[in-house]
C-alpha cells in the first residue's frame, strides 16, 4: 500500500487548484516560522534566551500537512520542531516569543517547560512533553475518542524518525490500525536524532516502509515540497474523515540547523553536507515555484519579507516585555480542582 | 443492603458509572467477552457494547498513552492494567505524561482519568503476578493513588475517581477480590478520595494500614483486644493525597504508630507515613514508630513455603502490636 510519490505530483496543475492567496499564505508562514527561528538563534547568542531548537528545513512539512486541517477543530500533537505548524493553527508570534522567554502568559506552559513545547487547548495544540514518542500514543487516543464519540475530527501528530524507534510509536500506530482510527502520523524524517544517522536507527529505506506492516499506507514524499505534503496530508484527512483509518507520512526533510542551541552538529556531520543542506531550503523552493508560475512578484516577495521581519520585532519586544512567574505560583495546577457532576 | 464481595462491588461502580455518563469507556487486555482475567468487567461487553467497553491490545503503554489521549477529547476512560506486575511499560505515561499534563501547561489541559490494576500477593501469583507498585506512583505529585480494602469504599471511591479531573491510580488487591465481603447501599453515594477511615477505634496504639493488610490487622486487633490491649486500626484508603490530619490525630491520642504494608520495607510507603509521624508527632510518641512490610527480597516467590514467609500475617503483625504496647 506504500503509495509512490509519482502518483502525487502526477495530481492536478501547479498548486492543487489553491488559489493564489492561499499559496501566498502559505509562503507567509513558512517565512514567518524561519524569521522567528532565526531571531531565537540571535537571542540565544545574545543570552537572552537559553534554549532554542528549529524548525528550519520542516517548514513546508508542517505548513503544507496544517493547511490540509480543519482549525480549531482537528487536534494537532506536534513535537518540538512544530513552529510552522503552531502558527498555522493560530498560536501567535508574540504567543511563540513568550515561550521562549519563558513568561507568566506564555500558553503552552506559563513558563514552566522548555521552549518548543507547545499546547493550547482552545486551539487543540495538545501539550507536549519531553519524552520523545508519548504523543504518538496520545493521537490514537484521541482518535479512539473521536470514534467512540461518533466525530469526524481527526488527529493530527508529528515526531522524528529517531523517535520511530520507540515502542510509542509501534503500539500507537498498531492500535491506530487496528480500530481505523482518524490519525495522521507525519514522521519529519530529517536523517539525524541529534548526531545519530538513520542508517543507525532503522534497516528499512524509509519511515513510510512500517506502514504497510501494520497494515495501513505508508507515503513517503519531499517533505520540502511544501504542495506535495499539502496533498498527501489532504488525502490522509479525507481518508481519516471517512472512517478509513490512519496514514503514515514520511515526509523528508532536512535539518538546516544543529540539534539544538547545546549541540554543534560539525562535530558529526561532513562540511559538504551541511553545504548541501543550505541548498534544500524549502523556502527558497517555494519562492521559485511561485515565482515561476506567477503567483509572486518580486515586489511581493520583498514586502512579505518586510512584513514578516516587523512582526517578529514586534513579537519579541512585547514578549521581554511581559513578565516572569510569580514564585508562589509553583505551587498551582499540581491537581485540577473537582468539577460538578453533570 | 445486598452484601456483596469487593470485586462486585466494583463491577457494580463501573456498570453504574456507564449507565449513567456516555463519555465512560473501559480499556484494557481481555476486558470485552471474557470480562477481564478476574471477571471485575464480566456483563458490561454485553451490555454496553465494544465501543465501550474494548480489547486493547496487548500493549500497557499505548493502554494508558490512548486513555490520556482519549481523555483530553472529552470522554472518560478507566484503563485496566491486568496486572500491577506489567505496569511497568506504561511507567512513562502515567508519570511524565498523565501525572504532569495539568500542571506543564498551566492547569490548561486535564486528564480525568482511572487506571485500574489488581496488585498483591498471597494467591500464588509468584514474582510477577504479586507484586505491589504503590510507592513508585505514590511519590509522584500530580497523581492520585487510591487503595480501598472494603466492598463499599471500592465502590464508593471507584465513582470518585471516575469522576476526579485527575489521573487516579485505582489499586485493587486481588486477594481482597472475593475474601472480603460488606454491605454496598442500594443508593448512588461517593467516598470521597483522599480522607482515611477508623476502621476499629482504640486507645492504646495506632496502626495505620490499607488492601489487604488493613484486614490482617483487623484480624491481629481483636487478638489483641483479648489481651486488654486497645488497637485503633486506621485505613489509609488514598495514599496520595494522604490524609496526614487522621494520622496524627490518632498518633496523638495513643503516642504510638505501626505501619504495614505488603510491599517491601526499604522505601516503602510506611517510611513516608513514618517520616510525618516523626516530624510532626514527636512530642506525642511514647514509642519508637515501627512498620512491617514485606521482606527486601526481589518479589514474592511461588513456592507455598517461601510466599508465606514472605506475606506479614496476622501473628507477625500482632506480634508487632504486642512490642509496641509495651512501651
Ligand atoms: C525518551 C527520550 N530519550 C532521549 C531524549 C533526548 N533526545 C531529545 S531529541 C532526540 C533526538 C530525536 O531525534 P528525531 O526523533 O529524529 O527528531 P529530530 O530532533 O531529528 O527532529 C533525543 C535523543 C528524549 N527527549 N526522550
Ligand atoms: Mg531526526
Amino acid at each position: 500500500m506504500t503509495v509512490s510519490i509519482n502518483e502525487i505530483s502526477a495530481s492536478p496543475g501547479f498548486g492543487h487548484d489553491l488559489p493564489p492567496h492561499t499559496l501566498q499564505d502559505m509562503l507567509r508562514y513558512m517565512m514567518l516560522a524561519r524569521a522567528l527561528d532565526e531571531r531565537m538563534w540571535v537571542l540565544n547568542r545574545a543570552g537572552k534566551a537559553p534554549f532554542v531548537i528549529s524548525c528550519q528545513g520542516h517548514e513546508a512539512a508542517q505548513v503544507g500537512a496544517a493547511f490540509a486541517l480543519s482549525r480549531g477543530k482537528d487536534f494537532v500533537l506536534p513535537y518540538y520542531r512544530g513552529l510552522a505548524t503552531v502558527l498555522v493553527m493560530g498560536m501567535t508570534p508574540t504567543e511563540v516569543m513568550l515561550g521562549l522567554f519563558a513568561r507568566a502568559t506564555d500558553p503552552s506552559s506559563g513558563g514552566r517547560q522548555m521552549p518548543a513545547h507547545y499546547g493550547c487547548r482552545r486551539l487543540k495544540i495538545v501539550t507536549q512533553s519531553s519524552p520523545v514518542g508519548t504523543q504518538i500514543a496520545h493521537a490514537a487516543g484521541i482518535g479512539l475518542a473521536e470514534k467512540i464519540k461518533g466525530g469526524d475530527a481527526v488527529a493530527w501528530v508529528s515526531f522524528g524518525e529517531g523517535t520511530t524507534s520507540q515502542g510509542d510509536f509501534h503500539e500507537a500506530l498498531n492500535l491506530a490500525a487496528v480500530h481505523r482510527l482518524p490519525v495522521i502520523f507525519q514522521c519529519e524524517n530529517n536523517e539525524y536524532a541529534i548526531s545519530v544517522h538513520q542508517r543507525q536507527q532503522m534497516a528499512v529505506a524509509s519511515v513510510a516502509d512500517r506502514g504497510p506492516a501494520y497494515g495501513i499506507p505508508g507515503i513517503s514524499v519531499d517533505g520540502t515540497d511544501v504542495l506535495a505534503v499539502y496533498e498527501v496530508t489532504r488525502r490522509a484527512v479525507e481518508r481519516a474523515r471517512r472512517g478509513d483509518g490512519p496514514t503514515l507520512i514520511e515526509a523528508r526533510v532536512v535539518r538546516m540547523t544543529a540539534h539544538s542551541s547545546d549541540d554543534n552538529d560539525r562535530t558529526y556531520r561532513p562540511p559538504h553536507e551541511l553545504t548541501l543542506v543550505r541548498h534544500q531550503d524549502p523556502i527558497v523552493r517555494f519562492v521559485a515555484q511561485l515565482r515561476e508560475h506567477g503567483i509572486l512578484s518580486e515586489a511581493e516577495e520583498q514586502a512579505m519579507r518586510a512584513e514578516v521581519a516587523a512582526i517578529v520585532d514586534r513579537a519579541t519586544e512585547e514578549a521581554e516585555r511581559a513578565p516572569m512567574p510569580e514564585p508562589e505560583t509553583l505551587y498551582d495546577h499540581v491537581y485540577a480542582p473537582a468539577r460538578p457532576r453533570r | 443492603m445486598p452484601e456483596m464481595n469487593l470485586l462486585e462491588a466494583i463491577r457494580q461502580g463501573l456498570d453504574e458509572a456507564m449507565a449513567a455518563d456516555t463519555r465512560v469507556f473501559i480499556f484494557g487486555e481481555d476486558v470485552g467477552k471474557r470480562g477481564g482475567v478476574f471477571r471485575v468487567t464480566e456483563g458490561l461487553y454485553d451490555k454496553y457494547g465494544p465501543m465501550r467497553v474494548i480489547d486493547s491490545p496487548l500493549a500497557e503503554s499505548v493502554i494508558v498513552g490512548a486513555c490520556i489521549g482519549a481523555a483530553m477529547n472529552d470522554t472518560l476512560p478507566i484503563a485496566e492494567i491486568q496486572f500491577a506486575d506489567f505496569i511497568a511499560p506504561a511507567f512513562n505515561q502515567i508519570v511524565q505524561e498523565a501525572a504532569r499534563i495539568h500542571y506543564r501547561s498551566n492547569g490548561d489541559w486535564e486528564v480525568p482519568l482511572v487506571i485500574r490494576t489488581p496488585y498483591g500477593g498471597g494467591i500464588h501469583g509468584a514474582l510477577y503476578h504479586s507484586q505491589s507498585v504503590e510507592a513508585f506512583f505514590a511519590h509522584v505529585p500530580g497523581l492520585k493513588v487510591v487503595t480501598p480494602s472494603t466492598p463499599y469504599d471500592a465502590k464508593g471511591l471507584l465513582k470518585s475517581a471516575i469522576e476526579d479531573p485527575n489521573p487516579v491510580l485505582f489499586l485493587e488487591h486481588k486477594k481482597t477480590y472475593r475474601l472480603i465481603k460488606g454491605f454496598v447501599p442500594e443508593e448512588d453515594y461517593r467516598v470521597p478520595i483522599g480522607p482515611a477511615d477508623i476502621k476499629r477505634p482504640g486507645e492504646d496504639i495506632s496502626v495505620f494500614a490499607y488492601g489487604l493488610m488493613l484486614h490482617y490487622c483487623l484480624e491481629a486487633a481483636q487478638t489483641l483486644a483479648a489481651e486488654g490491649v486497645s488497637v485503633e486500626v486506621v485505613d489509609l484508603r488514598t495514599l496520595r493525597p494522604l490524609d496526614t490530619e487522621t494520622i496524627l490525630a490518632s498518633v496523638r491520642r495513643t503516642g504510638k504508630a505501626l505501619i504495614v504494608h505488603e510491599d517491601n520495607l526499604f522505601g516503602g510507603f510506611g517510611g513516608e507515613v513514618a517520616a510525618i509521624i516523626a516530624e510532626h508527632a514527636f512530642e506525642d510518641l511514647d514509642g519508637p514508630v515501627m512498620r512491617i512490610g514485606g521482606p527486601d527480597v526481589p518479589a514474592m516467590p511461588f513456592a507455598h513455603s517461601l510466599e508465606a514467609a514472605f506475606m506479614p500475617s496476622p501473628a507477625s503483625i500482632a506480634t508487632a502490636m504486642r512490642r509496641l504496647a509495651a512501651y
